[in-house]
This record gives C-alpha cells, structure tokens and sequence, in this order.
C-alpha cells in the first residue's frame, strides 16, 4: 500500500528477487481485490495515519483485515497497527491490535540502528527456515507495546530494555525490522509471507 | 542484542570503483553494484559509495549508481561525497540510497543537517568527520576537522563538531582519522572512543584498518557501532566472514 510514505520499491522488488508479484498502489478497489496486503512505511505516524486517511485507505484496510486476508506490517506499518502513538499525540492509530507505541526510552541510542536479533517467541509460519535469534535490520525510534501478550511474535534486546519486535495475531502480522534490507533471512520472510498469500 | 557491523567502503570515480579487484565470482570488478552484492552474498552489513567524481556533469552517475543498487542490494547503503544541498540528498533517497553522508557542505551550512534531518529523518543523515590530531605530544589531545582528504584545515574541532553535528539532528557519525587512514596501523583509538563517548549516536570507525584484529580492537577498546575498511577486503586480503568470525572470537556480537 502506497500512502506517501516511502521504501515501497525496496519491498516490491524483494518479492520480485522471489519469485512473487507485488503490485503497489493507492486504490482502495486495488487494496479491496488483493490476495494479501503489505503496509510498509518510514516516517512519522501522525502524517501516516494522514496519508492513509487522505486516499480512502483506511475503512478498506479494516474491512479486508477483519476479512481474514493475509496482512503484513513493516516498520512504520507495524506501528500504524495500534491504538495511539507517543510520536503524535492525539492521532488515532487503525486500533487493530490493542496498545500503544512509546519512544525507545532514554539511556538508549535513538535512532535504533542497525542489526539485531529476534528472539522467535511464538510459532509463526513467517519464520520458517529462519533461525531463532536471526539478525534483521532496524531503524526506529519508536516501539509498541502490545496489550495482549498473546499478540507478541518476537522480542528483541537493545541497550537495557527488550522491546516487541514482531506482532502476530490471526491474519495480521507485523515486524519492526526491514525484511527488504535484512539480507538472505530478510527475502526469506517475504517469501514466507507470499506463500501465506498464495497458499490462503 | 544489538550487534556490531562491518561495512565494506567502496570509492566511485564517474559511476566505476576506483580500487581494482580480483574476486572469483565478480565478472566486472569495477561495476559498483557487482561489487556490492558480491559483499551482501559475504555478509557485508551494510555499505558505504563515496563518489570521488570531481566534474559537475558526472554527478548524475551516483543517482543512477542509487538506483542500481536500490534494485540489487538487499542490506542497507549510503552514499557519501558531492553532495551540497537538500535537494541532492532528496534525489539519492529517492533513488532508493537509505542513508547518506554529508560532509563539506555540512561544514559550510551546518542548517543544511537540520533541514535534512526534519525532512528525511534523523536515520539517514550521517555526518562525515576527517579528523587529524592538532595536539602536542603530551597535551591534552585535540583533533581538528579537516576537508579535502586532510589538506584543509577548518578550525573546527572535531568533537565539538560531533556533538554540534548530533544536535541538529545527524543520525550516525562516520569517523575518519587522518592520521591513519591509508596507513594499515590500525583504528585511531583515542579519537573514536572520544567522539563515542560524546554523542548518543552510533559511531562508525574508519581510516587505518590493516588487518582484522584492528576491527575488533576499535570495538572492543572504544564501543564504536560499526567499523568501516576498504583496501583490506578489496584487494581479496580478508573475506567480511573472516573479519565477522574474528570479531566473533573476541566476543563480539556480529551478525554471522
């Protein structure tokens, strides 16, 4: 999904380098009629939500997200997720998953960059063939705080704190890092996800 | 946990790599973008294009060198040198570059971290530091900001630099001693464990890489985030496994 908020060649192109088609757009009758939807995004969440909003986007992506249809958040995408972000104050998120997003606390360099491991903390299908404690690369200031423990995929360590780094729940999956710039294990995500599609 | 990175660097002259090399599975060593996937097929964790083109005309090779990459790369890059302005940072992102690096013009304009900073983010600014030591043996040790491969001096000093640099909004600090760049002595300790120890940024070492105990070395003795080196993977010296593998054997994370 296209909403003005960058690195959407990067994510098409990884499908592509896997044998898969991804298309990327704007229009809600594309989102309405796609076999599983991919939110990738950088960025701040406010201008996001904005952009989201501002192309009709957001009632079809709740619509075919509580369909069942296969969804996949990265980075800003996972965040867009929640109800609220401490980055924008008084925007409402997509709510479809409950809790917030905090900024990395202090005591920690922010921006998060770079690589870091993901502690798989729940069977996914996502992560097949992909060790546990795989390295992925991030680049955020912002992590969520899921409500529901159950929704936790994967944690991962930074500094002195350990924050949620993957959200899965039912058709709804989420992850901080970028597959799309995480190497070998990074395609091998998409190309989880895109089975998922192709298989559903 | 948060791991270490090795980040290969690759200078580029009118769109082709400027060190020769040698490697099996690369049919155009000077291809930039072969070179490149042949460091992410090894395990590269990101990489550095600095563009040494000097003509204006030319510079239109490095956004297409972006878009290349953008295509072909799978791990994160940033390009670095010539860049002057907003809307040459605008263009690289938008050829799919993730980060890139100011240097001169920065120095000249430091508003121009600022401005890209609120517009792109903090996580693709990186500021460029060439640093040489100005001190007396015996003083207290200082390190001054220099341009042009160390041949003009700003007045600058690079700490103070750094820290400035970090508050207007520079995302990372790629640190470059002087001194030891090109010397294969090793990492300028002192100096990277200053200016690590003064921002809240990740801070790359480079300059004087020789052989792969000096990129643990510089980790382990000033926690530096990343270390950068050129000459000792081009020419076929060390492989990046190698280097990650040693790293790894002196307790390093590293990504493997």
């Amino acid at each position: 999904m296209d909403y003005g908020s960058g690195n959407l060649r990067s994510v098409q192109k990884a499908f592509e380098h896997v044998g898969f088609a991804a298309e990327v757009g704007d229009d809600p009758r594309k989102v309405r009629s796609a076999a599983g939807i991919v939110l990738p995004g950088v960025g701040a969440f406010g201008s996001a939500m904005e952009g989201l909003e501002s192309r009709g986007l957001i009632e079809v992506l709740r619509e075919r997200v509580e369909a069942g249809v296969p969804f996949l958040g990265v980075c800003l995408g996972l965040q867009l997720l929640f109800e609220k972000s401490e980055e924008s104050p008084g925007v409402a998120g997509l709510g479809l998953l409950r809790g917030d997003v905090r900024r990395l606390p202090p005591g920690t360099k922010i921006p998060h960059i770079g690589w870091n491991q993901a502690e798989i903390v729940q069977d996914s299908d996502l992560f097949q063939d992909v060790p546990d404690l795989s390295a992925f690369y991030f680049v955020h200031s912002y992590v969520v705080v899921p409500e529901r423990p159950a929704d936790v995929l994967t944690i991962t360590e930074y500094g002195t704190t350990t924050f949620v780094s993957g959200v899965e729940s039912e058709n709804v999956t989420a992850v901080q890092f970028h597959p799309e710039k995480s190497s070998r294990l990074g395609l091998r995500v998409y190309e989880n996800f895109a089975r998922r599609v192709a298989g559903g | 946990m948060h791991l270490k990175r090795v980040i290969p660097c690759l200078d580029v002259d009118k769109g082709r790599v400027v060190k020769g090399t040698n490697f099996v599975d690369i049919r155009d060593a000077g291809d930039p973008v072969e070179l490149a996937a042949h460091y992410d097929r090894e395990g590269a964790d990101e990489l550095v294009f600095l563009d040494i083109t000097a003509s204006h005309e030319a510079r239109n090779t490095i956004i297409d060198l972006a878009r290349r990459c953008a295509e072909e790369l799978f791990i994160p890059f940033t390009i670095g040198g010539g860049i002057r302005s907003e809307d040459d940072v605008r263009a690289l992102l938008r050829a799919g570059a993730d980060k890139v690096s100011l240097n001169s013009a920065a120095l000249k304009d430091p508003g121009l971290i600022e401005s890209c900073a609120l517009r792109f983010g903090s996580q693709c600014v990186v500021l460029a530091i060439d640093a040489k030591r100005v001190s007396a043996p015996g003083e207290r040790p200082r390190w001054e900001v220099f341009l042009n491969g160390g041949r003009i001096a700003t007045g600058r000093d690079a700490i103070e630099w750094a820290r400035e640099a970090v508050a207007r909004g520079a995302g990372e600090i790629l640190l470059t001693s002087m001194d030891r760049d090109g010397t294969k002595d090793g990492y300028e300790l002192e100096l990277t464990r200053a200016v690590v120890q003064a921002v809240q940024v990740p801070v790359i070492a480079s300059g004087g890489a020789g052989d792969l105990d000096h990129l643990a070395q510089v980790i382990l003795e000033t926690d530096a985030d990343a270390v950068l080196a050129a000459s000792i993977f081009h020419f076929g010296e060390y492989t990046i496994r190698e280097a990650k593998e040693r790293m790894a054997a002196a307790g390093l994370p590293v990504r493997l």
